[in-house]
């Protein structure tokens, strides 16, 4: 089963448009989001979640056509993670549960506790005295205690201090390895998303740049660094954009287009897709 | 059973894990029958990505190492233990092949070689 896939989608704005947009992240795995401020993550985000209409194309989230009524109910199974938490500043990690439970009819109460006690959260304190880390940890902690199969987080660990980001992380992977859950979760920080992430998804300029299992991409690429006269000799074909320096090129090429006697360098997450946005630019 | 998953290895991620449960099941440090971790599991664990799990036990099972019994789990196959050994004595030889082809322009001798080989042994006694 696929927890989402999205069809040949378009959607037109005055100046901006997502084009023609296609990807599916099977059940089981964790997708991540990538692509510069303005690329379209957030508004491919809205038109997954219904709350933006494709002028084409279409949506499917856990087998059903998001356009459908029955998607109103199937939400429930969403927990949606956004970039800043949106709870009423008076309201404690407490009195949120009681809403939460009025909200939703699949709300865990046992689970709230167990995630508000994982999180070090305060169960009395008002959400304005919350520091970001723990407003983002509360807003996990409640998408997480309506049994959700699919996470939806748009940058969930922008502005985070490495632990509680490492710590968050543990938890999205935890959930993703269930059979039927799933993760989307988009975010700037690509070394977050080369720890957890099976696949990579890259939007610019509204279209997508390239979907790919993240693994396969660390293996397909490498970085090498040579002279001007040996990066001359090298297969055309095999690079992917280069940095130079009146010292040195640094290029990232496809390992499998090379001479055995190159030698390369591992290349992270964050190489590739630098080089790979420059080129296609 | 250590998994130890560097970048700093040249090879793909699936072909380290593949290569080190190997290695146990030829140790005997894995018997015949024993259950290896589910592919979840161990994806969690290592935090590595789930496809390439299942592309390391696929390979696995390719090579006759372990068999999956549906709903079950997968397990250490019966070991043909002379075609593991085989199969190692064959990948050694290709070694010594390219070792003696990159010594002859160096002029060095098999005496010479094995002094080297010695050498490298002691250094990475423990």
């Amino acid at each position: 089963m696929n927890a989402i896939e999205v069809k040949n989608v378009t959607k037109a704005y005055p100046k901006f448009t997502v084009d023609r947009v296609s990807l599916t992240l099977p059940a089981g795995c964790i997708m991540g989001l990538v692509g510069e401020n303005g690329a379209g993550k957030t508004t491919l985000i809205r038109l997954i979640m219904g709350a933006a209409r494709p002028d084409s194309g279409s949506v499917t989230v856990l087998n059903v056509d998001n356009r459908d009524v029955a998607f109103h109910d199937l939400k429930e199974h969403i927990g949606v993670v956004l970039d800043e938490a949106f709870f009423p500043e008076v309201l404690t990690p407490r009195d949120i549960g009681r809403v939460m439970a009025a909200t939703y009819r699949q709300w865990d109460d046992a689970a709230y506790q167990r995630w508000l006690t994982a999180f070090s959260l305060p169960e009395k304190q008002r959400f304005h005295e919350f520091s970001r880390g723990m407003k983002m940890k509360l807003s996990i902690a409640v998408a997480l205690s309506h049994a959700p199969r699919l996470l939806v987080l748009d940058e969930p660990t922008g502005g985070l201090d490495p632990v509680v980001r490492d710590e968050i992380l543990t938890v999205f992977n935890d959930f993703a390895r269930e059979d039927d859950h799933a993760v989307l979760i988009s975010s700037h920080i690509v070394s977050d998303l080369e720890k957890i992430c099976d696949y990579i998804a890259c939007l610019h300029r509204g279209k997508l740049l390239l979907c790919e299992e993240k693994d396969r991409l660390l293996e397909e690429y490498a970085i090498v660094k040579l002279s001007q006269e040996e990066f001359a000799a090298l297969p055309q074909t095999a690079i992917h954009g280069r940095r130079e320096t009146p010292y040195c090129v640094e290029a990232l090429v496809e390992r499998s287009m090379l001479p055995a006697s190159i030698r390369t360098e591992h290349a992270s997450l964050e190489d590739i897709l630098l080089f790979l946005v420059k080129e296609g630019k | 059973m250590n998994l130890i998953i560097s970048n700093a290895d040249g090879r793909p991620i699936y072909e380290q894990i593949a290569a080190q449960i190997r290695d146990s099941i030829l140790a005997g440090e894995l018997q015949p029958g024993d259950m290896l971790p589910s592919i979840r599991a161990l994806a969690k664990d290592l935090r590595i990505s789930v496809i390439t799990t299942k592309r390391a036990y696929d390979e696995l099972e390719a090579q006759g190492c372990v068999h999956t019994v549906a709903g079950k789990g997968c397990f250490v196959a019966e070991q043909n233990g002379n075609l593991l050994r085989e199969a190692h004595l064959k990948e050694i030889e290709a070694h010594m092949q390219e070792i003696l082809r990159l010594a002859a322009p160096c002029r060095l001798t098999v005496g010479e070689l094995t002094d080297m080989l010695r050498l490298l042994e002691e250094e990475s006694r423990p």
